[in-house]
């Protein structure tokens, strides 16, 4: 009999600033499916990865934001195509975390999809939420939105590609940078997911993922003084409301997003991106030619 | 060897020969070097250590689009580190070009705020002894507590040493009551023995600090060139009894390095020297990340820089 080839398992590691460490705390936890079959070791993540990760986030955040807003729908197309061609590998992947054939494929083409679709809005919502406003004084006043800046990111528990992939491309497409904490259950899309990124043009940093246990991390992730917004996706009073009592402290966006429906419509609209944007008003003095008011 | 200095007798303390000073185990320095960053620190120790770097900072602005405003900033942020937290010392001194020296003293007033003052064609150091001196004095007539000065690094590669020495003991004199730094810029000498010689020269010529660099040649301070420095002071004082202070400069920005340099400082000369009239650090934006990490331990949150005054 020849001897069976032993398969070479992949380390899932979690990733900060363009790098797959470790986690600093040494410590792991097992995946395992509907089975309580393990799939694969993955990293319990500590408070300090979250640290390093939001200064990953925090430095990536001058370059990301201040790109042509066509080259950051260039990238998201990149990272879709990346995606596109690691299908097998994602559906097979989903199926071991208790997804049906039928249902995994459905999910990655989704995620595909939804890629696409953001990466056309990175240099449309602008003008789509952009105001010249009327005012009374001879200035001409324009409002535009700008990115809020470093967000964090507690991906849906249930949903392993699709809620990722959902919540991260609008955060990016807007010029914001973030730090993703994985499904805690399903983590192994997300960690392939960063292999992705990894490989498609998006800048060290931009985005960085977390693996671990959401109830440890979350005070973290809401308290940060560095970080200036929060997305969270769980219907848990108490957590909300944890999370809302921390960000206060630095008064952080908390977008709540406990209803949505990731597979359906509801799951992509450009206000995805606008709730992550801060809205700038420029007065700019002009010249009141002959004494008319200005026409808007 | 050394019957051919012409400098006084008196600051003499010794004649040593300089083309004889002790060589220096390179791969023994970068080990015992990266030995004191794995030191367990705890909590209350950590506090005061942050606190201690904080009062040993030299707070440096060193460009050419330096102006008024800007020294006048820095010397509030000097005085003012973070009001949020009350009780935290001042940095221990603000460093300058010497055209600046004015403006600073005005703006520190009776702080208590050093004013250090670049002087001697900083930070080439390429001009002649007249200007150099006359640099010298003009930082110490605007009102310069200290005088960071620059050795002539082509003449020591040359292995001019008495030109070295005869210039640092000329500027010395030119001090004054001002205390002397004398910045050997590292990155430029080359290795450790050249540190090590370059450092003894300096002390025998009368420095009251040996520097490591100008910040503007990379590499900056490293904790192993540190070391080499420190372990020359504590020989020098061994002999003559006499403390040289220590100021590494350029590249320490991160409050864990600050104090794995107390940690190095404190094994190596002890606590005599663990205090701002003997150690410094010459930086600008290392106080934030001490303040971020204060307030770290203070209040249990990550910190981020929107809070903090731009350095």
């Amino acid at each position: 009999m020849a001897i069976s080839r032993l398969e070479v398992l992949k380390t899932y590691k979690i990733y900060i600033g363009g790098k797959f460490p470790r986690t600093e705390s040494g410590r792991y936890y097992t995946a395992v499916n509907k089975k309580k079959e393990a799939l694969a070791n993955v990293c319990l993540s500590s408070r300090k990865d979250v640290r390093d990760a939001v200064i990953a986030a925090r430095t990536a955040f001058g370059d990301w934001s201040s790109r042509a807003s066509f080259n950051r729908g260039q990238i998201l197309y990149r990272i879709a195509e990346m995606l596109e061609s690691r299908k097998a590998q994602f559906v097979d992947e989903l199926i071991r975390q208790n997804s049906t054939t039928i249902a995994a494929e459905k999910e990655v083409e989704l995620s595909i999809d939804r890629l696409i679709y953001y990466a056309g809005w990175c240099d449309k919502f602008q003008q789509i939420f952009s105001s010249v406003n009327p005012v009374a004084s001879s200035h001409f006043n324009f409002s535009v939105p700008e990115p809020t800046g470093v967000v964090s990111v507690i991906a849906p528990q249930d949903s392993s590609l699709l809620g990722l992939v959902s919540i991260v491309a609008p955060v990016i497409a807007g010029g914001n940078t973030c730090v993703v904490l994985a499904a805690f259950e399903k983590p192994l899309c997300a960690v392939t997911f960063a292999e992705v990124i990894n490989s498609s043009d998006v800048p060290g940093g931009v985005i960085n993922l977390l693996t671990g246990n959401p109830e440890e991390l979350l005070p973290y992730f809401a308290d940060h003084m560095d970080v200036n917004a929060i997305i969270y996706c769980e219907k848990n009073a108490a957590e909300t409301k944890l999370i809302k009592e921390k960000a206060a402290l630095n008064l952080k966006r908390v977008l709540v997003y406990d209803k949505t429906n990731w597979v359906s419509e509801d799951g992509q609209s450009p206000y995805f991106i606008m709730n992550l944007q801060e809205v700038k008003t420029t007065w700019h003095p002009v010249e009141n030619i002959g004494g008319s008011a200005p026409g808007y | 060897m050394l019957t051919t200095l012409t400098m006084p007798e008196k600051t003499i303390l010794h004649k040593p020969d300089f083309t004889h000073t002790p060589s220096v185990d390179q791969v023994g320095i970068i080990e015992r070097a990266a030995r004191f960053t794995k030191r367990s620190i705890k909590n209350e120790t950590k506090m005061n250590g942050l606190l201690l770097s904080l009062n040993m900072i030299d707070l440096t602005t060193l460009e050419g689009k330096d102006t008024d405003g800007k020294v006048k900033q820095l010397c509030y942020k000097a005085i003012h580190l973070h009001d949020v937290f009350e009780g935290l010392p001042t940095v221990a001194a603000v460093c300058v070009y010497p055209s600046m020296v004015a403006v600073a003293k005005k703006a520190l007033g009776s702080s208590g705020v050093k004013v250090a003052s670049v002087a001697t064609a900083f930070p080439s150091g390429q001009s002649t002894r007249d200007v150099k001196l006359r640099d010298t004095r003009y930082a110490v007539q605007q009102g310069a507590d200290e005088v960071d000065m620059v050795i002539s690094r082509g003449k020591f590669l040359q292995g001019e040493y008495n030109f070295v020495f005869d210039e640092i003991a000329a500027i010395k004199e030119a001090c004054g009551e001002a205390r002397l730094k004398v910045i050997l810029e590292t990155g430029e000498l080359g290795t450790f023995d050249k540190v090590r010689k370059a450092s003894e020269i300096a002390m025998y010529a009368g420095a009251d600090f040996i520097k490591t660099s100008t910040g503007k040649i990379s590499p900056a301070a490293t904790m192993p060139v540190t070391l080499v420095m420190l372990e020359a002071i504590r020989d020098f004082y061994y002999k003559t009894g006499k403390m040289i202070g220590m100021k590494p400069a350029g590249g320490i920005s991160k409050s864990k390095l600050a104090l794995h340099y107390l940690v190095m400082l404190n094994e190596t000369l002890g606590e005599g020297w663990m205090n701002n009239q003997w150690f410094r650090f010459g930086a600008s934006s290392l106080a934030n990340d001490v303040l971020m990490q204060v307030m770290k331990a203070r209040t249990g949150v990550y910190q981020g820089k929107d809070y903090f005054s731009i350095d």
